[in-house]
């Protein structure tokens, strides 16, 4: 069956904005998709709402729409294209839900549209909950037995059968409150009461709990001729009850003998067929680890952020593979492009053990709730690979960013012996460092396994590390004759993976000492190739990862060369924005003829694609990493401005260490991150800023901040996506906050400004140190304070007078200027009336660098790689200054994963919390507005009620606005202070019960859907109050849209009104005598008189 | 961690002169063998007892070899034939419930030499670009040069009579019968013929035609074994006699030793086929199943042409022969391995064609292979 010559033209459909549990492996699918397709000659048209993706770049798709990913826009542009096919399964869950609500909708028959791959009826089967659980047992494959009960004689029923431990749901109740797993009949009884009360409609889910067992998946493919492989089979080292995407992760599986392997090998395969899937599938098993009993625990029938783990892992290319079937292919005729000469149809052979560690946000969100459970909550993940699972652990650690180099964490210590048993119990998302800490603290293999359930190999691997640290740290004091003396132990230790620093951390020898140790003694790192096939082929494949083993493998190449850094995990602050960036650059370089080499961690990405680069080196960005592929490829240098503040942080220390940094210089760099520099630039340059100082003290912070005069914003010196940053409004608020910061930020001084409230605006540039493009300028709907990544961004700006636009260009032309920035630079400002503020230069990629690309349609990565080179920007007839505005208003819309973590605060503030962003262009920015809130997810209130919780120093401003809502037929309704503000305004309003006063209160009345829109603003800086955290987390947890910015609220408005059409009655005769009194009176006059 | 530093040293030296050091694990001693590498990431323990590796020093690629210790069920003979264990890492603790011991433990009861530590992808890479060499394992202090110079004689080349049963014995079922020839014959071959209630007969390699079908057998199995299927000439003898007058189904050395009764060639592959992920398409049905293979030796397709055999399966990569059906008796043969362990299920359904074939001769329906076309 070879390919099919029927289809012309194809859509493909992404995954939409990145929130957790949908992240960038969908553009790394997405991507090859649409390359797998384009090199069939079929004409792709692409829709997507994310701009911040590879895949949504022009040169992707034959045509890209990014528009939002609802069903009334997916059919507007399948009425529009007429495609022939439509590929669903690339998507994630979004596109799948997609594809399957456009054929119930009959858009795709209606249309002539066939559906790619894995049919209608197989995508159903396998999510259709009770469906599955038929097909399942038809095929005789095991699932956790359940059952629907609406009373407690049913219960007992069940438990009778079943036996305990038993899994309680109540139905309908979010957030899965009032479930949990009984152990025994009393606790079992009075769960089900619970959660039979709990539940509206009386109704309980019991399952029998695995809890405890083995967890492993299966990547395995179909073809329509019913081929099938596994492509890999990974192993969670945390057991089941831990989402798998916050599971730490080891491919290939580990503990599993080649018959409990091949017997959820068949298994896969008879699932597989059953579904009819044409295409990837993942599949995860329970196991349990006592027999060889097991449970089907979920089925994916598309590509999913395993199957990128997967395709990172072995080699394997399954988004290609999948589409190839797609379009007709056979396993057996897809040639297998790392090997070049075998077939994708096989098993790949691993030689080297893979690691994957979620990357958790919880050090952004430190209120949020860290234990871990079935609800993922990681942003992102590092992947890394080694000949040993200790080298690949140590090496995953390292890559994730979290100040940890080793299983050493500071504060363990501290725990009691009861706190660590407690925590390694409930695990949350340190249980890895407190495993290493109890192994430490001489507890027991048997005991650790008790508390953990995790299989006693993985154990008796952190035994092995942290009896390997005592070693080292035997070697205290002995100096570098003493370590040079133990060569064998130090050979050994790195070939578990310890960097340098820990060497030298725990021997008290001296980093660069232990460094030139290595190399004296010949402990070097080789390069290995991922090759899908353990040796057995020759491959041609560019990949390596570092081991500490005898035969290097890279091919030496002549060419000039390039390394480019990467950004690591997703995380929040540090988006696949700086994935898009790195990937560019290394087209760029490719495209001038240098070889481009990368250096990254996440298997997410498409910058981790083989394809991408010339020589793609999975590692962490760490310095000793780092250093050691830059020893190996001695790069003509090395671009760090591309891979977030991640490759910024690097570039300081490669610096001192000889290594050739192109683009902006480090000094330069450092002028615009070190904040004495930074004044003193501007002040050279008689730029303003918000007056501002840097302290080392509280004290030194109060007189500062009395003499700036409240509100202040305070942050620490080197800021990532706004961490730590706040506005303090009092005294007490700053010292409560000095505590703090200053305590996490050891030996950063805190920087504290005034707090201007004005329009935010940003600006990303492209300069040769000359000449300075200036592709546009991007305002902000909420104002300064909001972060910059949660606002919602509109270019060209609306607002902003010619003059201000002038003066934004001279600055942006100036600092770019002075600081010879050689590629791109960001710089946020906050204007207030006339009067133009820098707050910040980012001297390096941004995340709006991909949006503002898309809009404007200028290369800008190409560009600053050519000024990175050494090019003039003056040779592609670019003149300093802005460039013409595009007449459509683009937005960018920022979207949040609030509703997966518990606990977290909502409310809009100066540290970042969103995870990702939509795009939409329109004519008219309220019709912009309106599509990219409808792209970011908000259910929009057509009508029904504003529930309006307003802090007392935002009520004047926010009347106007809940005015507008009431005009536009929206019922008001407020807590007493508010409401009775705005009646003395003249507005009609309901008065709702606070928390406190009983029920029915506002709480209630967001559960039971009365309440269609919440605007609530902050009363104070930090502070957690109770109540507005409630309303807040309440609406998030019932899909109902909380605005805590008025600027959004008044946006929303505009949007309202300028989408409806008037309904304004004629004027009754009477008052004609009042001809000449605006409309809007008039109608006010009529709510007052209700 | 102590213990690794206390163990001894051995070394892995090559008849090209290419010397590895590592870490002894297991016995002590020397050992000299064929080097191969096995691509499997599980299955140790069957590769370690599969008497095919008879003679044979076995590299595994994967890294981590001993997880889950050895039990009493991933045996495939009575017990290990190779001639020395190659691994990056064993590991030094048993972990699954069917465990009975670590691999170390076990290699040491069998007299077997391991070796760990060494860059054992570096090994691979130099078997796949040399083909496979000549080794020795040693943990004594034998000079490089001395072994060397050793390793330049041709190896033993009597692995079959070392790991046939010396004696007939039976594993009674009630259904078909059939007389097993022993080249070397993994336990997974009688398992999959007693699953489908045959009453298996196992006798030594050197029986003879008239003897095997004194037993009136339904079918007659051939099965797997070591070495090159030349050294067993009177075993293709046997086999010629027996074709035609009853059903034969052969395995890997069996497909050779058909391939040669019936006048093709085998020839000496570069590296062999070693592993559990080898794709086979089945020329009728056009269908791909992923494979267990273990062999050294091929049927030269070009030797087919003029004989009566029929090529049915190919190996997906490499083209080689895997497959061959008679076109004139009921005898077919397969050069991977049906009854899996270590490896994929997925052509357990061979085992039944054998039944259905056995059944179809038994009842007058079988057509040969010519007429039916």
């Amino acid at each position: 069956m070879p390919k099919r010559t029927d289809l012309r033209k194809i859509m493909v459909i992404g995954s939409g904005p990145i929130t957790i549990g949908q992240a960038a492996e969908f553009d790394y699918a997405g991507t090859q998709a649409c390359q797998a397709l384009r090199e069939e000659g079929y004409e792709v048209v692409l829709v997507n709402s994310n701009p911040a993706t590879i895949m949504t770049d022009p040169e992707m798709a034959d045509k890209v729409y990014i528009e939002p990913l609802t069903p009334e826009f997916v059919a507007q542009i399948i009425r529009k294209e007429r495609p022939d096919g439509l590929l669903p399964t690339l998507g994630g869950q979004t596109g799948l839900n997609m594809a399957v609500q456009l054929a119930e909708m009959g858009v795709l028959e209606a249309e002539g549209v066939e559906l790619l791959g894995t049919q209608l009826d197989s995508i159903r089967e396998a999510e259709d909950r009770e469906r599955f659980r038929a097909l399942m047992n038809r095929l005789g494959e095991p699932v956790p037995e359940s059952a629907i009960v609406t009373s407690m004689d049913e219960a007992r029923q069940f438990a009778r059968e079943i036996g305990f431990p038993i899994i309680i749901r109540p139905a309908y109740t979010l957030g899965g409150t009032g479930g949990g797993i009984a152990g025994n009949w009393e606790e079992y009884e009075e769960m089900v009461e619970l959660g039979l009360t709990l539940s509206p409609i009386h109704q309980v889910l019991v399952e029998r709990s695995i809890a405890g067992y083995k967890e492993l998946e299966y990547e395995v493919i179909r073809d329509g001729a019913d081929n099938c492989i596994i492509v890999c089979n990974m192993e969670n080292v945390d057991p089941v009850g831990i989402h798998t995407g916050d599971s730490i992760v080891v491919a290939p599986s580990q503990t599993l003998s080649d018959q409990d392997h091949q017997m959820l090998r068949s298994a896969s395969l008879r699932i597989i067929r059953a579904l009819r899937i044409e295409g990837g599938c993942n599949i995860q098993f329970a196991l349990d680890p006592r027999s060889r009993k097991y449970y089907v625990i979920e089925v994916n029938p598309r590509v999913s952020r395993s199957s990128a783990l997967a395709s990172k892992a072995t080699g394997y290319p399954i988004a290609r593979v999948a589409t190839k079937i797609a379009v007709g292919y056979r396993l057996d005729e897809i040639v297998n492009p790392v090997t070049q000469q075998t077939y994708a149809c096989f098993e790949p052979a691993l030689d080297y053990v893979v690691t994957k560690i979620p990357r958790w946000p919880f050090d952004k969100f430190q209120s949020a709730n860290r234990k871990l459970g079935t609800q993922m909550k990681a942003t992102g993940e590092v992947m890394a690979i080694g000949r040993t699972f200790e080298e690949s652990l140590m090496k995953a650690i390292r890559s994730l960013e979290i100040g940890r180099d080793s299983l050493q964490m500071e504060g363990a210590d501290r725990l009691s012996d009861a706190e660590l048993e407690r925590r390694l119990a409930e695990p949350d998302d340190e249980r890895l460092w407190l495993l290493a800490e109890a192994v430490r603290r001489g507890v027991t293999r048997e005991r650790l396994h008790e508390l953990t359930k995790m299989d006693r190999w993985f154990l008796a691997k952190i035994e092995r590390l942290v009896e390997a640290e005592r070693t080292l740290e035997g070697l205290a004091g002995k100096g570098t004759d003493g370590l040079r003396a133990e060569a064998e132990t130090l050979r050994r230790v790195k070939r578990m993976g310890y960097p340098d620093s820990v060497i030298a951390r725990l021997t008290g020898v001296p980093v660069d000492a232990v460094r030139q140790l290595c190399r004296e003694l010949g402990i070097r790192p080789v390069y290995k190739m991922v090759d899908t096939c353990a040796g057995e082929f020759e491959a041609a494949t560019p990949y390596y990862y570092s081991t500490y083993e005898e035969e290097d493998e890279v091919a030496p190449s002549a060419k000039k060369k390039l390394l480019v850094l990467g950004s690591g995990p997703i995380r929040i602050g540090q988006g696949i924005e700086f994935d898009y960036g790195s990937v560019h650059a290394v087209w760029a370089i490719r495209r001038v003829g240098y070889d481009a080499v990368i250096v990254n961690n996440n298997p997410e990405t498409v910058s981790t694609d083989f394809n991408t680069s010339d020589r793609l080196y999975f590692e962490p960005l760490y310095i000793d990493d780092v250093l050691n592929v830059i020893e190996r490829e001695q790069p003509d240098g090395v671009i760090v401005q591309f891979g977030g503040q991640t490759a910024i942080h690097l570039a300081e220390p490669l610096a001192k260490a000889g290594v050739r940094i192109v683009g902006t210089s480090l000094d330069d760099i450092d002028r615009a991150e070190d904040r004495e520099k930074f004044d003193a630039l501007l002040a050279e340059l008689g730029i303003p800023r918000p007056a501002g100082v840097t302290v080392t003290s509280a004290e030194e912070a109060l007189a500062s901040a009395s003499r700036l005069g409240y509100p202040v914003l305070v942050r620490p010196s080197y800021v990532l996506g706004g961490r730590a940053m706040q506005i303090i409004y009092n005294d007490e608020e700053l010292q409560v906050y000095m505590r703090d910061a200053v305590r996490a930020s050891h030996s950063h001084p805190v920087l504290i400004d005034r707090y201007v409230q004005g329009t935010e605006v940003e600006v990303d540039a492209v300069s040769d140190g000359q000449t300075v493009i200036i592709p546009g300028i991007m305002e902000h709907i909420e104002r300064a304070g909001v972060h910059s990544g949660d606002s919602i961004a509109v270019y060209p700006p609306q607002s902003l007078t010619e003059a201000v636009k002038m003066t934004l260009v001279d600055y942006t032309v100036r600092i770019a200027r002075g600081l010879s920035v050689k590629g791109l630079v960001n710089i946020q400002f906050v204007v207030q009336g006339d009067q133009v503020y820098v707050l910040e230069v980012n001297p390096r990629s941004s995340r709006t660098v991909p949006f503002l690309s898309k809009v404007t349609g200028v290369p800008m990565v190409d560009l600053a790689m050519h000024a990175v080179l050494g090019g003039s920007l003056a040779e592609f007839g670019y003149d300093t200054g802005l460039v013409p505005e595009q007449p459509l208003v683009s937005v960018k819309v920022p979207v949040f994963s609030f509703a997966k973590l518990r606990r977290v605060d909502i409310t809009l503030g100066p540290e970042m919390k969103s995870t990702g962003e939509v795009m939409s262009s329109e004519r008219t920015l309220a019709k912009a507005l309106y599509k990219g809130l409808l792209a970011a997810g908000m259910a929009i209130p057509a009508h029904g009620t504003v529930l309006a919780t307003i802090s007392d120093k935002d009520k004047e401003e926010a009347w106007p606005i809940l005015k507008g809502f009431a005009d536009l037929g929206y019922r008001i309704a407020a807590t007493e202070g508010t409401a009775r503000f705005l009646r003395k305004k003249g507005l009609t309003v309901r008065v709702v019960n606070k928390l406190a006063q009983g029920t029915p209160n506002l709480a209630d009345d967001i559960r039971d859907g009365k309440i269609q829109l919440v605007i609530n603003t902050l009363t104070k800086g930090l502070k957690p109050e109770r109540d507005g955290f409630r309303i807040r987390r309440t609406a998030v947890e019932h899909g109902v849209p909380c605005l805590t910015s008025l600027d959004t609220a008044a946006s929303l408005l505009e949007v309202l009104s300028t989408i409806r059409f008037a309904t304004v009655p004629l004027q009754p005769p009477a008052t004609r005598a009042d001809h000449g009194r605006n409309a809007a009176d008039a109608s006010s006059q009529v709510e007052v008189g209700r | 961690m102590a213990g690794v530093e206390m163990r001894h040293t051995a070394r892995l030296v090559l008849e090209n002169g290419v010397v590895f050091t590592g870490v002894g694990f297991g016995a002590e001693g020397e050992s000299f063998g064929e080097v191969v590498f096995n691509t499997g990431m599980t299955g140790y323990q069957e590769v370690l007892t599969d008497p095919s590796y008879c003679g044979q020093i076995v590299t595994m690629t994967y890294p981590l070899i001993g997880n889950y210790g050895v039990n009493v069920d991933d045996v495939e003979s009575r017990r290990p034939y190779v001639h020395g264990f190659v691994v990056r890492e064993f590991s030094e603790m048993d972990s699954h419930f069917q465990s009975v011991g670590t691999l170390e433990s076990y290699l040491k009861s069998h007299g077997i030499i391991g070796i760990a530590g060494i860059d054992t992808r570096r090994l691979t890479k130099i078997i796949r670009v040399h083909g496979t060499l000549r080794g020795v394992l040693t943990t004594k202090d034998t000079p490089t040069e001395a072994l060397v110079a050793q390793l330049q004689a041709p190896l033993p080349r009597d692995q079959i009579t070392r790991v046939t049963t010396p004696t007939v014995y039976r594993c009674p079922g009630e259904g078909r019968r059939v007389v097993a020839m022993d080249f070397g014959m993994k336990s997974g071959v009688v398992r999959s013929l007693l699953a489908r209630g045959c009453d298996v007969i196992v006798v030594p390699a050197q029986t003879s035609a008239e003897e095997i079908l004194a037993w009136r057998p339904h079918g007659v199995m051939l099965s797997n074994g070591p070495g090159d299927p030349e050294d067993a000439p009177y075993a293709v003898e046997t086999v010629r006699q027996l074709l035609g007058k009853v059903p034969v189904f052969g395995i890997c050395l069996g497909l050779q030793l058909m391939a040669l009764a019936c006048g093709a060639r085998t020839v000496k592959m570069r590296f062999g086929h070693r592993g559990v992920n080898h794709p086979v398409k089945d020329l009728r049905t056009g269908r791909v199943a992923i494979t267990s293979q273990n062999h050294g030796y091929m049927v030269d397709p070009a030797s087919l042409p003029g004989t009566d055999l029929e090529l049915t399966h190919v190996n997906q990569n490499d083209g080689t022969v895997e497959g061959l059906v008679h076109r004139r008796y009921p005898a077919f043969c397969v050069q991977y391995h049906p009854e899996a362990r270590p490896g994929p299920d997925d052509s357990d359904g061979l085992f039944d064609e054998f039944m259905q074939l056995m059944d179809a001769v038994q009842e007058g329906r079988w057509i040969p292979r010519a007429e039916a076309d």
